[in-house]
């Protein structure tokens, strides 16, 4: 059982038989009041979030929720399919569950699956990836003030907005979190 | 006209030192010999260094934020505020034991061990008793140490300003604060504006006053009288629509009303709130009103939605100390939680007499806080606990 001083961003704590991770938290104590730990908490399911008052003492159950280093292999229509690097296991897991980010990822990417009793309920991609720029139109000359951005197409086959400058055959840092580009990366 | 400075070399970057002097960082003309770390009296000064990532290795005290440094630079400022304050109203500051073998009675405050004793969580017990000694108007700012707290306003070793006013009411102690905070803000800040999440707030004295039934009458739609049982309080929070266990304790139950709806209006407020008239269970060390038994003699200062203060009209009666005391205890053990023995001495001391007296507890990190607009007590400590 974990209590209060154990709350810390990722904690996965099992409430209503649902498995939920931590997302925020905060002490709180009114000088003469008891002290609580008021928390945030995402359904790992449904990614629901809701708040809770966890008073210091109260007790919150861990979840069965376990994480496991894998990489991405290959699609399969809507599914990808990751693999255990240590015992080389393979798992099936719907694009739906990654979001918008799945068309971001290349053969062999590093991911944590996070999976509850058994079954795969989240994937973590790394924070940035690495992608090189396989077809995009130049940019027009003389409109390079401001945010100006184009349309490119990169090698795992999403597009995303880019600088001017970005010519076919940059590689381009982008963020998995946003789906948005970051900066040219020097080969 | 380039300066030369003293300072410490944070960081090599070509050319370019990074150096740390007493005007902030700046970029100046790397000599070849000088090494991250290096002591220099000869700086040429090329332009200031605004701050970002350090160009390579950095150096342990380059870690420490800059900001930091103008937040402890306020910090110190603050202080001497505070003593030349208290110096021109004719308080004499004192210093009491920080380890002691009571570390204050409360129900919902742990203390932190120390040798056969506990580090004190509030220096009020010692100080009552210098003030029934004969001393009228005492201060001390001091450390105190509460087990288990630490959030954006609370650190779990702290610095408190206490003072007392003996032979005087809450209103000497009203006027105290007000103009101690203004004159802190006013001397660490530009004006007289605190300034709490982004937001100011006019500390300007006098400050508005609301009753606690008030607050909650407005805010929550909830009255309470004080003195009514814990299961009718409970459900007039639930009324109020807020969630809340069955058999949850008066004072439990009060705060989860004050909490959810109170809480959020005073820190909505552009003024500093003196929050008087606390129901007397939530007031241990205060004398009820006259006429009035269920209301205490407490007040508490709010700035930003930040509790800044809290006063109390002592309570000097003896008897009725030792048996608040005997509750506390009780109710702390009936809960599971270490059981601190009574100070004698104190009870003592009262017995002896207590000049009819006035008392308050601010918390000085939360006053730079509020001076500065540091979003967090670790922001204005040297070194929080998790960077020890």
């Amino acid at each position: 059982m974990y209590d209060t001083s154990d709350i810390r961003k990722g904690l996965k704590v099992l409430m209503d038989g649902n498995p939920y991770t931590v997302i925020e938290f905060q002490f709180v104590k009114p000088g003469k009041g008891a002290a609580f730990t008021r928390t945030k908490f995402k359904n790992l399911l449904t990614g629901a979030v809701v708040e809770r008052n966890i008073r210091s003492g109260e007790k919150l159950e861990p979840a069965n929720v376990e994480t496991r280093d894998m990489q991405y292999l290959y699609k399969e229509g809507g599914d990808l399919v990751f693999m255990d690097q240590t015992n080389y296991e393979q798992v099936t897991i719907s694009a739906d569950l990654i979001g918008p980010a799945h068309d971001l990822m290349k053969d062999n990417l590093p991911c944590t699956v996070v999976f509850f009793n058994e079954r795969p309920v989240d994937v973590a991609l790394p924070t940035f990836v690495m992608l090189e720029v396989t077809a995009s139109e130049p940019g027009v000359r003389g409109d390079t003030s401001g945010n100006v951005q184009k349309p490119a197409t990169v090698e795992t086959g999403a597009t995303v907005g880019v600088p001017l400058f970005i010519r076919v055959g940059d590689t381009i840092k982008i963020d998995t979190r946003t789906h948005e580009y970051v900066e040219r990366v020097a080969k | 006209m380039p300066a030369a400075l003293r300072g410490r070399v944070l960081a090599i970057d070509g050319e370019l030192a990074i150096v740390r002097g007493e005007r902030g960082d700046v970029r100046a003309h790397a000599e070849p010999s000088w090494r991250p770390g290096d002591l220099v009296d000869q700086a040429v000064v090329v332009r200031p260094f605004p701050g970002g990532d350090y160009p390579g290795p950095a150096t342990e005290v380059a870690r420490l934020p800059r900001r930091r440094l103008a937040l402890l630079e306020a910090r110190g400022r603050a202080l001497a505020v505070v003593r030349r304050f208290f110096a021109e109203r004719d308080f004499l500051e004192v210093e009491t034991p920080l380890l002691v073998p009571s570390p204050g009675l409360e129900i919902h405050l742990d203390a932190v061990r120390a040798g056969d004793g506990y580090l004190i969580t509030s220096p009020e017990y010692q100080m009552k008793r210098l003030l029934a000694a004969g001393f009228e108007r005492i201060y001390q700012v001091c450390k105190c140490f509460r087990a288990g707290e630490h959030g954006p306003h609370h650190a779990s070793e702290f610095s408190m300003i206490e003072w007392y006013r003996g032979f005087a009411e809450l209103e000497a102690i009203i006027d105290d604060t007000e103009q101690l905070v203004a004159a802190v803000v006013a001397a660490v800040g530009q004006d007289t504006q605190a300034r709490v999440a982004g937001r100011v707030i006019d500390v300007t004295p006098p400050w508005p006053r609301l009753t606690v039934r008030a607050a909650m009458h407005q805010w929550a739609g909830i009255d309470v009288a004080g003195d009514e049982p814990a299961a009718a309080l409970v459900a007039a929070v639930r009324a109020a629509g807020i969630e809340i266990a069955d058999g949850t304790a008066w004072d439990d139950a009060f705060f989860a009303g004050f909490l959810a709806r109170v809480d959020p209006a005073l820190a909505a407020l552009d003024r500093p709130v003196i929050l008087e008239d606390w129901p007397a269970p939530l007031a241990a060390l205060a004398r009820r009103k006259p006429g009035d038994p269920r209301t205490a003699w407490r007040f508490e200062a709010y700035v930003g939605g930040i509790e800044l203060a809290n006063a109390f009209g002592e309570l000097t009666d003896p008897v009725e100390q030792r048996a608040r005391f005997e509750h506390d205890q009780a109710i702390r053990r009936a809960r599971g939680r270490e059981v601190y023995p009574i100070d004698d001495k104190l009870i003592a001391a009262l017995a002896e007499g207590l000049p009819p007296s006035a008392g308050i507890a601010l918390g000085f990190d939360r006053l730079v806080m509020l001076a500065t607009g540091a979003p967090v007590i670790d922001d204005v400590l040297s070194f929080a606990a998790g960077e020890l």
